[in-house]
């Protein structure tokens, strides 16, 4: 095992031993995750692991029912979902969740609503630079735009709530190459040009590793590997088991 | 002809009361996915509130503007009925969300029956006159002796519940509120996600669900000028029934099935039987349902994920 800390002073998000239940199946085992302020983190892993579970411990939804997760050094374990969202953390959800029967417009304003509207009309226009897609389709219902459509309206909305950390839950899944590659290179241009914190579940390990500045493995709801992204690339257990068969 | 257009104004000052009681139920079926058994007794009581506070005003205050009276009895029916609703929510359902789905069900229907035998214990089982609050009629036409009237009061009930729907048409959809209420109804995990208080716009929800039914409660005293304990059963479940009709979970849907079922009602007992008016209206709702099980204009389950 490897590991490696990159910032420096306490990290922004610091996930401590925690263990998460559903019913009495634990899915989190006891994880340690670190993420500093300025940093692209991902967590990789197969189907299962527990990664989205851990994105949305983080959320408080389910509350970890052991250990502890700060954010800038205060506890939000036992926080409702709501008030985490008011410290700025935005999460684009495994699933997308889409508002299916309100317009583009009307999501990105869910997304705008911590800050009642005040920065939407300059929001709104980076975004549709970000995906210009999204303005085609500004009065259509979300329900009715394609997957990958839908994942575009999902970090937008994400991002339009002027997170502090943006957690991303598989953002490549289902979208064609070139619409992956514009994603992440956006998330890249965020996270230097203003940054972005981004804390980054995967599937898509070679992307992702090549993205971040460090990584995490999770495998069945426990961190096995840890380093930075350069570092889990060549790391042969990595290769072995996320990347071979394919860099896609 | 006569009776036709006579019915149909009757027709329209009823359906309108129980378009009005029947959003409360859709928005809290909308958002929760609960059927809110008390909704009816809210309404009930809310019209007795209004009973009451109309005498303060009138005998006790000497308010001898009946306009400015019922305008005041209105805004205080709606503030406390407001208050009921959502004190209701918090003691009998919101303990009970995350129960198995019956839970607050029952919880319903008992706080249905609390309302009622409250009101009967308090108020004592006898119908509640009013003294008649508004009299003036307009005679539309007048042949064959058979007199077509507009009362002023249908047209206060008329002009109130569209006002009302406009503005509350005007909160749910262009309003942060309103936006946060169709995210919950949605996604409610995501609405929170987002940063809505889910639980703080399931009270609104309830909160402005039984202002309107106090609109309606309101508006019923009005009208027939007495109020019962018993009351809140029958306009209840038309009004529930008018919120199936018309699609549960759909704001327009509600407001068409309360005037449909006003309608439907008025007409039969005024071209058959009035003491069938009820089945009358059941069998339409029976009918409609077996062709079109989500409602006028509810949407049918399937959506694409």
């Amino acid at each position: 095992m490897t590991s490696v800390t990159n910032g420096t002073g306490s990290p922004l998000l610091a996930v401590r031993g925690v263990k998460t239940f559903y019913g009495n199946i634990i899915a989190l085992k006891g994880v340690d995750v670190d993420v500093h302020a300025g940093e692209i983190v991902t967590l990789i892993g197969a189907n299962g692991a527990g990664k989205s579970t851990l994105m949305m411990t983080i959320f408080g939804s389910p509350q970890a029912r052991e250990g502890a997760i700060l954010y800038e050094g205060r506890d939000i374990t036992r926080m409702p979902p709501h008030e985490i969202a008011r410290l700025r953390i935005a999460q684009s959800p495994e699933g997308r969740r889409i508002f299916p029967r309100m317009t583009v417009l009307e999501n990105l304003q869910m997304g705008a609503g911590l800050d009642d509207l005040k920065y939407f009309d300059e929001d709104v226009e980076k975004m549709f630079t970000l995906f210009p897609r999204l303005k085609e389709r500004i009065g259509q219902r979300g329900g009715t735009l394609s997957g990958g459509e839908q994942q575009m309206l999902a970090i937008a909305r994400a991002l339009m709530a002027r997170p502090k950390l943006l957690m991303l839950d598989e953002p490549s899944l289902g979208l064609a190459p070139l619409i992956v590659k514009q994603i992440f290179d956006a998330i890249k241009e965020l996270n230097r040009s203003q940054g972005l914190t981004v804390f980054l579940v995967e599937q898509n390990a070679y992307h992702a590793l090549k993205l971040a500045h460090r990584a995490y493995v999770m495998v069945n709801g426990v961190i096995t590997m840890s380093g930075s992204g350069r570092e889990l690339l060549e790391s042969p257990e990595v290769r072995a088991a996320y990347l071979e068969g394919g860099r896609h | 002809m006569e009776i036709f257009l006579q019915q149909l104004i009757n027709g329209i000052t009823l359906g309108s009361i129980y378009g009005l009681i029947a959003i409360g139920y859709t928005m809290v079926f909308g958002i929760i996915g609960m059927v809110n058994f008390a909704h009816g007794d809210v309404f009930m009581v809310s019209a007795f509130i209004a009973l009451i506070f109309f005498l303060v005003l009138t005998t006790w205050l000497g308010i001898a503007s009946v306009a400015l009276a019922l305008f005041l009895v209105l805004i205080i029916a709606m503030v406390l009925t407001g208050l009921l609703s959502w004190s209701i929510e918090r003691i009998a359902y919101r303990p009970l969300r995350g129960s198995f789905r019956l839970a607050p069900l029952i919880s319903a229907i008992g706080m249905s029956i609390v309302l009622s035998n409250f009101i009967q214990v308090a108020q004592g089982p006898r119908n509640k006159p009013t003294p008649p609050m508004v009299r003036d009629v307009i005679v539309l036409t007048d042949s064959n002796g058979y007199a077509v009237t507009l009362s002023y009061k249908q047209i206060i009930i008329m002009v109130t519940t569209a006002v009302l729907l406009a503005a509350f048409w005007y909160v749910v959809q262009k309003t942060p509120l309103g936006r946060a209420q169709r995210a919950c109804e949605q996604d409610r995990k995501m609405a929170a996600l987002l940063g809505v208080n889910v639980d703080r716009t399931i009270s609104l929800t309830f909160v402005m669900g039984a202002a309107l039914a106090a609109v309606a409660g309101t508006m019923y005293l009005m009208y027939y000028g007495v109020v019962n304990f018993s009351d809140g059963f029958v306009p209840g479940v038309k009004a529930f029934t008018a919120a199936v009709l018309g699609g549960i979970g759909s704001l327009p849907g509600a407001v068409l099935g309360g005037l449909l079922i006003g309608l439907i009602e008025t007409f039969w007992s005024g071209y058959f039987s009035i003491d069938y008016k009820d089945v009358a209206a059941f069998s339409i709702l029976a009918i409609v349902l077996i062709f079109m099980p989500q409602g006028i204009l509810g949407r049918p389950e399937v959506e694409k994920v």
